[in-house]
């Protein structure tokens, strides 16, 4: 079957396999950012922006995502810059291999609330998994960006 | 694994409903606990070209489609109200914010599990779910029944007056808890549930005349006792029976005492 969405704002037109996983689709289609983990939908490596909300893709068809917007981080590297290297400063990233699922669901975490309290960062960010980490590090992370970043403009909307 | 020979995206709930007869077939809520099976598909139906993602309004309920994200449940503000907060705590434990994108009301429903957070909480605000050819069937009824091939619709949560409050206990964050305990408290009475018995949710009478004379440390415990001594539990990797029976008396009577309090 075909299927036609946007990925990373290019506009594309593909086949499928009606079980393809849009982990595979996006992979195949140059996203080598997003990880295929442990593929039970448990471990947010593998997350996306479907039509601007994080999603598990191990756990998706790419037949369901016909029609829709796909991001990954390669087409969002402008709106991680911005607080990754905080990220690393604190040590958070020992492997590495956790890094993109984080990095997305935290844009989609400070899209949805640009000033999330500390509960509020880890309760977002429950469902990413790290096998090196205490999470502290990442948490560290986050918030010495937003203290170095001041109040959002936009106002919380948490 | 989970193979998928063909995939349809229905364009109508008679012909989800006519593909959805044939046992090689299945429907596609969020796919989550799907893809945990092993088990060849012929043809996925997928219900999400149907708008079924929404959630009405009307002036005596809330009318949620089967294509409702745990997410969206989460966050809308009129079922938060409705329910104190109860609704979004009782899934923000399930795994993480992606997966609650993804994970429906309508698969979660009609999976009747045993662990189900939101057939406990469900149970409790007396809902009802709209089946495309069973009509509507109250949800107690409803997860007494065995599997039927039908199409979930949509789920109604009546506003009814009174008070919600939602406990559960995990071994650990995010895994399927060991006991899941919703009550409303009505002004014609109580309503509590019990899940993850771990045998599937079901509602327990408790001793209404207990609660004659107001919730009171004393009597919402004694409301709990008599609750944890008419609940089915069994045992399994997560807990035992008997430690679930104890921890029923106590989430009931917290649960309680939350309704008391807010
Ligand atoms: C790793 C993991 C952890 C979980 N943890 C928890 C937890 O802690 N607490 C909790 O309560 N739940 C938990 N769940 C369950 C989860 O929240 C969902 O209830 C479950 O995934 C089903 O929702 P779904 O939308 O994915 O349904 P699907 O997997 O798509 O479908 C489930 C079943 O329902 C059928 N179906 C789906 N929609 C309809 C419909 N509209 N009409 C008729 N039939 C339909 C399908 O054919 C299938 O048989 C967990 C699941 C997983 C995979
Ligand atoms: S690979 Fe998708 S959640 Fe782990
Ligand atoms: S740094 Fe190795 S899994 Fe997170």
């Amino acid at each position: 079957m075909e299927i036609q969405l946007k990925l990373n704002g290019r506009p594309l037109r593909a086949a499928v396999e009606p079980g393809t996983l849009l982990l595979d689709f996006v992979r195949a289609h140059g996203c080598a950012s997003v990880k295929r983990g442990c593929e039970t939908s448990n471990c947010g490596l593998c997350t996306v922006l479907l039509d601007g909300k994080p999603v598990l893709s191990c756990s998706v068809l790419a037949a369901r995502a016909d029609g829709c917007e796909v991001q990954t981080l390669e087409g969002l590297q402008a709106e991680a810059e911005a607080f990754v290297a905080f990220i690393a400063d604190q040590g958070a990233e020992q492997c590495g291999f956790c890094n993109p699922g984080y990095v997305m669901n935290t844009i989609a975490l400070l899209r949805e609330n640009p000033d999330p309290t500390d509960d509020e960062i880890r309760a977002y960010l429950a469902g990413n998994l790290c096998r090196c980490s205490g999470y502290e590090g990442q948490l560290r992370g986050i918030r010495a960006f937003l203290d170095a970043r001041g109040p959002a403009k936009e106002g919380h909307h948490g | 694994m989970l193979t998928i020979k063909r995939y349809v995206r229905a364009q109508s709930l008679d012909e989800a409903y006519a593909l959805c007869q044939k046992r090689a077939n299945v429907v596609l809520g969020g796919m989550l606990w799907l893809k945990t099976q092993n088990r060849t598909v012929d043809t996925a139906i997928d219900l999400c070209g149907l708008g079924l993602d929404t959630i009405e309004e009307t002036p005596d309920a809330y009318r949620i489609g089967a294509m409702v994200s745990l997410r969206a449940l989460e966050q809308h503000a009129g079922l938060g109200a409705l329910t104190q907060g109860a609704l979004a705590e009782s899934v923000r434990h399930i795994v993480g914010v992606q997966f609650r994108n993804l994970a429906t009301v309508g698969g979660s429903l009609y999976g009747r599990f045993g662990f189900s957070d939101v057939l406990t909480l469900f149970l409790a605000l007396d809902a009802r779910v709209e089946l495309h050819h069973g009509g509507t069937v109250p949800l107690a009824e409803y997860a007494a029944r065995p599997y039927e091939r039908d199409i979930l619709t949509h789920v109604v949560l009546p506003k009814l007056p009174g008070r919600v409050a939602y406990a559960s206990q995990r071994n650990s964050a995010t895994d399927f808890p060991v006991l899941a305990c919703a009550v409303a408290l009505r002004p014609d009475g109580v309503r509590c549930a019990v899940g993850a018995r771990p045998m599937k949710a079901q509602l327990y009478p408790g001793d209404p005349a207990l609660l004659a004379g107001g919730v009171t440390p004393e009597t919402a415990d004694a409301f709990a006792a008599a609750v944890a001594q008419q609940a089915a539990f069994g045992s399994n990797l997560r807990a035992g029976a008997d430690y679930r029976r104890g921890l029923c008396r106590v989430l009931v009577r917290r649960a309680l005492l939350a309704c008391k309090e807010g």
